[in-house]
């Protein structure tokens, strides 16, 4: 932080807590906001380069290497794409399976951020390591959700991080009935405890912000949406399918970011749990659903420093969800459908923990991909997070630097900027600056 | 190192962080860590870092920027003990594909200001620029093995891990073989073992993600996939995913791509 000439300097060299590497600048000009700046600076891996000329069986393995926090999101989009390029649908029982898989990455995901990444903030801890000095209960809780989201990882996927028995068609071997029904007294365990900590978040103080661009989201149909195949957005202007995705968002290469910038052709947008949830409340499960108006969230939540809570209800959702699902489940004859390559273009969109996740592959008739392009959710968020900043910093003039920049951090993290998934995308339609 | 209780630190390179993940995928042990040391520079756990030197350093992902070779010379500098954590920094990870290729046409297909970006054209392991003391294999890393390494490293002992291959792991736990079994291409016996044989368990054969096993032949193995109804494309791709740069799975015989070069900058 530097004072000079009337221009004072907040800089974050190295964001703490964001999986990933980024940093803030934000320039502050007699006393007016002159600049504001989320750089990424993670550097580039070139997935959707080196995809070409692989397999069509093999992004589930490869694009769950983007990112060790969300994996199965970039497993689910990937094989949701490959199999619309083949046109194959796997449903039934195998879309089952996946959907326990994906609610054990939320809960995984989830309670990391609210617990060890994001609470701290507003109870004014470096680290949940720190918090646990005064609140060892709580963050014992927090650990022992986040085990059980990565037991449903273990048992279906094989392992938590990058799961192995993810493929396109569905699995390698599934799970027998008493294998998933083992986990329901833990899964009863953790649906109580994620109302605890919805209670829990919704007394930290909030500040008082509501952001005014469009939410994108999938839109559900029966569920609370974890894989889909329709768009829509908050103010309804944009609604359109999957495979539209790309004449919709456009994305943009500014010089401060090694990931690159989405915008939506009606204007401004972010995903996440705020757009999934304003989106598709009325198809959370009932408990969630309740948790959520005793939090006071309404029908539309458009304040970023709430998204904590948001995801302490999808928490609950997803515990929900996935005893749902264990109960209903019968183990299918085949672990997947087969499917045949053929010469074509697939899209797949799921909702990774921090929003809407969307891959596009084209592949020939011997199915190799020929092109590859995946948009993730940090960098639709990129242009939102500094529109934040830019008001916080506004509204906040008034606090030292060190309180402003404390803040600063916080707003980013209400989007639980994966930098690590955001550095990489390709083949967009490009608006230069 | 006059400290009572050890300083550690985490180090990031191009990676996924599933490697640093594991750490806090610990769930039963993290307290009881945190603890026992303390944590001086870990930002994906802690926004509070201590300045060097530092008792443990543990580094996550594989150098392939101008600055990361400046940045991990001087971790290492500050750091009594360094280990490298996962196949991004044991081998350069599978970002070291374009190890292979041509990065600049990778950076045009990726991006549309090639001049924004700034990349190596290869992408290597932390051994290749610095000493490392040891080096923990997986994509990811198997959590208990990496905590019983650092556990080992704190109290001044050399980490005792098997050095044999998956194809041991499987035997030991009683997995039918795959390929003895359903012909499934498997790469468990050239394949290091850590992760207790995950991929045959279910039913899957292994795809390597450990890395070369120490004291095996490739050649002799790549002879015997050749006989499966596998193509040669297909085998070699196998070798190119997570350990694509490692010796053993670099070099597979009859390949034509051969990997290339030492790190050049491209802007
Ligand atoms: S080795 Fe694999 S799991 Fe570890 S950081 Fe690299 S890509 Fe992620
Ligand atoms: S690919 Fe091989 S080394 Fe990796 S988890 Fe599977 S069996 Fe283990």
């Amino acid at each position: 932080m530097t004072h000079r000439n009337g221009t004072r300097q907040l800089d974050v060299q190295a964001l703490a807590r964001v999986e990933g590497e980024g940093a803030l600048h934000v320039t502050i000009t007699d006393g007016e906001l002159t600049t504001v700046e989320l750089n990424i600076y993670e550097p580039p891996r070139f997935f959707e380069a080196f995809l070409r000329g692989r397999s069509y069986t093999e992004p589930p393995d490869i694009t769950a290497r983007i990112c060790g926090i969300c994996p199965v999101a970039y497993q689910m989009s990937s094989c949701l794409a490959i199999e619309d390029a083949c046109g194959v649908v796997v449903d039934g029982q195998l879309a089952a399976l996946r959907h326990i898989l994906y609610c054990g990455e939320w809960i995984e995901s989830h309670v990391l951020h609210i617990y060890m990444l994001h609470a701290p903030d507003f109870l004014g801890y470096a680290g949940a390591i720190a918090m646990a000095q005064d609140h060892r209960g709580i963050v014992e809780r927090g650990l022992r959700l986040k085990k059980l989201g990565n037991r449903l990882l273990e048992v279906i996927g094989g392992r938590a991080i990058h799961p192995i028995n993810v493929r396109v068609g569905g699995f390698y071997r599934v799970p027998t009935v008493s294998e998933l029904a083992e986990l329901v007294p833990e899964l009863e365990w953790a649906r109580q405890a994620a109302l605890d900590t919805v209670e829990w978040v919704a007394g930290f103080p909030m500040p008082d912000y509501e952001g005014d661009w469009d939410l994108l989201a999938l839109a559900g149909e029966d569920h609370y949406p974890f894989m889909g195949s329709r768009i829509g957005s908050v103010s309804g202007r944009a609604q359109f399918s999957v495979p539209q995705f790309s004449a919709h968002v456009h994305e943009e290469h500014v010089a401060h970011s090694t990931a690159l910038h989405g915008r939506l052709d009606t204007g401004e947008y972010a995903v996440g749990p705020l757009a999934r949830y304003s989106l598709n409340q009325a198809l959370l499960p009932p408990l969630a659903r309740a948790a959520a108006a005793d939090a006071g969230l309404r029908g539309e939540c458009r304040n970023p420093f709430k998204s904590i809570i948001v995801r302490a209800v999808e928490v609950v959702a997803a515990c929900e969800e996935a005893l749902r699902l264990i109960g209903e489940y019968s183990p299918p004859s085949e672990p997947a459908v087969p499917v045949m390559p053929r010469s074509g273009v697939g899209h797949g969109a799921s909702e990774a923990p921090r929003g809407l996740l969307y891959h596009r592959y084209e592949i020939d008739s011997e199915g190799i991909i020929t092109s590859a392009t995946i948009v993730p959710p940090t960098s639709q968020n990129q242009r939102a997070i500094e529109h934040d900043l830019a008001h916080v910093v506004e509204a906040n003039l008034d606090l030292d630097d060190e309180t402003l920049t404390a803040r600063c951090e916080q707003t980013i993290r209400n989007y639980d900027p994966c930098i690590s998934c955001s550095t990489h995308f390709l083949d967009l339609r490009v608006v230069r600056l | 190192m006059t400290a009572a209780v050890p300083k550690v630190a985490v180090w990031k390179f191009a990676s996924c962080d599933g490697c640093q993940l594991s750490l806090l995928d610990c769930e039963d042990e993290l307290l009881a860590v945190a603890g026992a040391v303390e944590l001086a520079h870990f930002l994906e756990a802690s926004s509070a870092t201590v300045a060097g030197p530092y008792d443990l350093s543990i580094v996550e992902g594989s150098v392939s920027t101008a600055s990361d070779i400046e940045r991990i010379a001087h971790i290492r500098e500050e750091s009594n003990v360094l280990i490298s954590i996962g196949a991004c920094a044991t081998a350069g990870g599978i970002q070291a594909l374009r190890n292979f290729a041509d990065v600049g046409e990778y950076v045009s297909v990726v991006y549309a200001r090639p001049d924004y970006i700034e990349t190596l054209s290869t992408s290597t392991p932390i051994s290749d620029h610095v000493a490392v003391d040891y080096e923990l294999r997986g994509c990811p890393v198997n959590k208990s093995q990496l905590l019983h390494v650092i556990s080992s490293f704190l109290l001044g002992r050399r980490p005792r891990l098997p050095s044999s291959s998956v194809c041991v792991e499987c035997k030991a736990r009683g997995t039918t073989c795959v390929m003895v079994a359903h012909g499934t291409a498997c790469l468990g016996p050239v394949t290091h073992a850590g992760c207790g044989a995950i991929c045959p368990a279910f039913d899957r054969g292994c795809y390597g993600c450990y890395g070369p096993a120490d004291t095996v032949s490739t050649t002799a193995f790549v002879q015997l996939l050749r006989s499966l109804p596998v193509s040669d494309r297909a085998i070699e791709r196998v070798f190119r995913t997570f350990n694509a740069n490692a010796p053993g799975f670099r070099d597979i015989p009859g390949s034509e791509h051969a990997a290339v070069g030492s790190p050049r900058a491209t802007s």
